[in-house]
């Protein structure tokens, strides 16, 4: 079993009124709500929880890309990344990832995840999500209809680049270029492996199944959705005739770890609520522009996809309904170790911080979680299955150390 | 009039229309909420002309979206429908999305249409009166923006009717294929081409249209040289519901003079 850190970098000032005074957290929040020094500050605390991370033993250390957008403090993730291979040296260096359609030529993606894969001495992994309506669609003007297929144009334009060793002309729908020919070349051959962020689209459990990609589903909605999501896409990996490794499947949790059950509501029902209550506050309008979803995959959706459902849960009711599993570390595992195997599945993305979460409760669930239940969950899960998509990095002997100043 | 199957370019595009009627030919082009089927002023209309009145790619019936990429393809393809039912010299009537349409047919080939008339067209941008987001509207705002009259029995009829999932499906589907041709922003080069508009044009516009405002038919005027613009009173962005006689008078008129 796999455990990755996950941050989404939020902004941590949001106004106690925020919900009532500003009409999103996205889109079109406010700049005014943005303190450059306090973006200092929290940047430095954030790369340090990364690093903190790293030094503990997670297997991953993760971050992703947003745009417009007050809890995710990241619309370059590479940028992130690259500060973290610097000062980190086990871990895998996760991105979840870059949106390809937003890159113009896709190339550059290309290119800096080469950058990030020769720097880190091949510990990266590249994630290619399709990217959020309000990313794609409303911050970055994308047509919703098409932005499928650009995106799998680009997805199929990186990994040529990535693997065709003499330049190449790309005559594409959404491309062109008469000289394909990246500089540098990963070190991983031959590609650092990909992963796949997904928010349960029809279309993607085929599209990931047939490529033999590992599918990743991020929703802050925790295991009871997630449940539904992942028998749709082992449905689509048994049809496509591969195995069901668990290790080809991710999902992300809200996690809180403390001495009890009791004592974890006390420090982590604050930061609960401002994660779903100031950070996804999120009106209908933006979820999903017309075209941003297929009709098949509308069809299939029971009720209309809503973060507005989310305004009158209290800590009871996130832990209830599975959206945040918190407690001792016996009651963290017990519920982990019961979902994962329920959901077969083998990469773990722990949100161990979350909303306003202060530095030091950052760290003590960071540290409680690597401590007590990392160790208990690689133990009891999967150990009968091979991880084909983890990066093989250079042997430790022969990768650069950081000289000292 | 009568409901026919169209098949263009062998088959690579399929769709109904709604047809009939005598007198010259009128190719009517609906506006992003799709194909008005059964909508009166049709009827009317075809006292005096025939009309045609097809359903666009991606809209109701129509097939073949996929095989459009911008609003060229789009205009393109309607020169195809014209060479595949063999329709001389056609007016043009188009509505919004279907006017901006209509103005690129004409664009592309003006000596091949006889008339045209843009009703409240998109396809122009001005910095200083910007066009609402209307992809991000509920019922409720659009039927603000649309109708004179918000709390009107049209205004009603049209909330009601989008109460059923399959009707929001249908409009969501509507509004994706629009998106080809108006996301993010309703300018994709009209103004680079207007100026071929050498032919007789007349500009219809609800006095309070709040989808897209009244300015917008005085910058379409100033472009297209010699063009008359008729302002509706009692109209939104809906004139030939909001004032169907009105509106039919005043077509036929332009048509037949």
């Amino acid at each position: 079993m796999k455990s990755h850190w996950f941050h989404l970098m939020p902004y941590q000032d949001l106004p106690e009124d925020f919900k009532e005074k500003h009409p999103s957290v996205w889109v079109d929040v406010s700049s005014e709500l943005f303190d450059p020094a306090r973006g200092h500050q929290f940047y430095n605390e954030y790369l340090d929880e990364l690093e903190f991370a790293d030094s503990l033993g997670f297997d991953g250390i993760c971050v992703n890309e947003h745009h417009a957008n007050a809890y995710g403090l990241m619309p370059s993730p590479n940028i992130i990344l690259a500060a973290l291979a610097r000062r980190t040296s086990k871990a895998a260096l996760i991105v979840l990832g870059n949106s390809i359609a937003l890159y113009n030529p896709p190339i550059r993606i290309a290119e800096e995840m080469a950058m990030l894969d020769c720097i880190s001495g091949g510990r990266f992994v590249g994630g290619f999500p399709v990217g959020t309506s309000m990313d794609t669609n409303f911050a970055y003007g994308q047509t919703p209809l098409t932005l499928r297929e650009k995106y799998r144009e680009g997805h199929d334009l990186i990994i040529k680049a990535w693997t065709e060793p003499e330049p190449f002309a790309f005559n594409g729908k959404y491309n062109q270029l008469r000289y394909v020919n990246i500089w540098p070349r990963p070190i991983q051959k031959p590609h650092p492996p990909v992963w796949i962020p997904g928010g349960g689209s029809v279309e993607t459990w085929d599209w990931v199944a047939a490529h033999d990609y590992m599918y990743a589903f991020l929703s802050y909605f925790g295991y009871e959705p997630a449940t539904q999501v992942m028998k749709g896409y082992w449905e689509a990996v048994d049809r496509a005739g591969r195995d069901p490794n668990p290790y080809r499947a991710g999902y992300l949790q809200v996690i809180g770890v403390s001495e009890t059950d009791a004592q974890a509501e006390k420090d982590y029902a604050e930061a609960v609520s401002y994660f779903y209550h100031r950070c996804l506050h999120v009106p209908d309008h933006w979820a999903a522009a017309p075209g941003y979803l297929t009709l098949k995959t509308i069809k299939s959706l029971k009720s209309p996809f809503s973060f507005e459902q989310l305004a009158d849960l209290k800590w009871k009711d996130f832990v209830e309904q599975g959206y945040v599993i918190a407690g001792s570390p016996a009651t963290v595992r017990d519920r982990l170790v019961e979902v994962l195997k329920e959901m077969n599945v083998g990469q773990l993305f722990t949100l161990l911080h979350f909303g306003n979460l202060s530095a030091a409760l950052t760290r003590k669930n960071t540290e409680l979680y690597a401590k007590e239940v990392l160790p208990f969950l690689r133990e009891q899960l999967w150990n009968e299955w091979e991880d084909r998509w983890a990066p093989h990095p250079m042997k430790e002997e022969d990768r650069m150390p950081v000289a000292a100043l | 009039m009568q409901e026919v199957k169209v098949a263009v370019r062998n088959g690579k595009f399929t769709t109904s229309m709604q047809w009939g009627g005598n007198g010259e030919p009128l190719l009517f082009l609906h506006g992003a909420g799709g194909p008005m089927v059964g909508a009166p002023f049709l009827e009317e209309l075809a006292q005096n002309f025939t009309v045609y009145a097809p359903a666009h790619p991606g809209f109701g019936p129509g097939t073949g979206i996929e095989h459009i990429d911008d609003v060229i393809d789009f205009a393109l393809y309607y020169h195809d429908f014209l060479d595949e039912l063999q329709i001389d010299s056609p007016h043009i009537v188009g509505h919004s999305l279907g006017g901006m349409l209509a103005a690129e047919i004409a664009a592309l080939a003006p000596y091949r249409i006889n008339r045209l008339v843009l009703v409240c067209p998109a396809g122009l941008w001005l910095d200083d009166n910007p066009i609402p987001d209307f992809f991000t509207f509920n019922p409720q705002q659009m039927v603000e923006h649309v109708f004179h009259d918000p709390s009107g029995s049209m205004s009603q009829m049209f909330t009601e009717q989008l109460q059923s999932p399959e009707a929001q499906l249908e409009m969501y589907k509507c509004l994706a294929s629009t998106g080809k041709f108006l996301w993010p922003i309703p300018d994709k080069g009209l103004k680079k081409r207007i100026h071929r508009l050498q032919l007789p044009t007349l500009l219809l516009w609800g006095e309070s249209d709040k989808l897209i405002p009244p300015v917008y038919g005085e910058a379409f005027q100033r472009a297209i040289p010699g063009s008359r613009l008729v302002h509706f009173a009692s109209s939104g962005h809906m004139i030939m519901l909001e004032e169907q006689e009105a509106f039919v008078d005043a077509v036929s008129d332009f048509l037949l003079e």
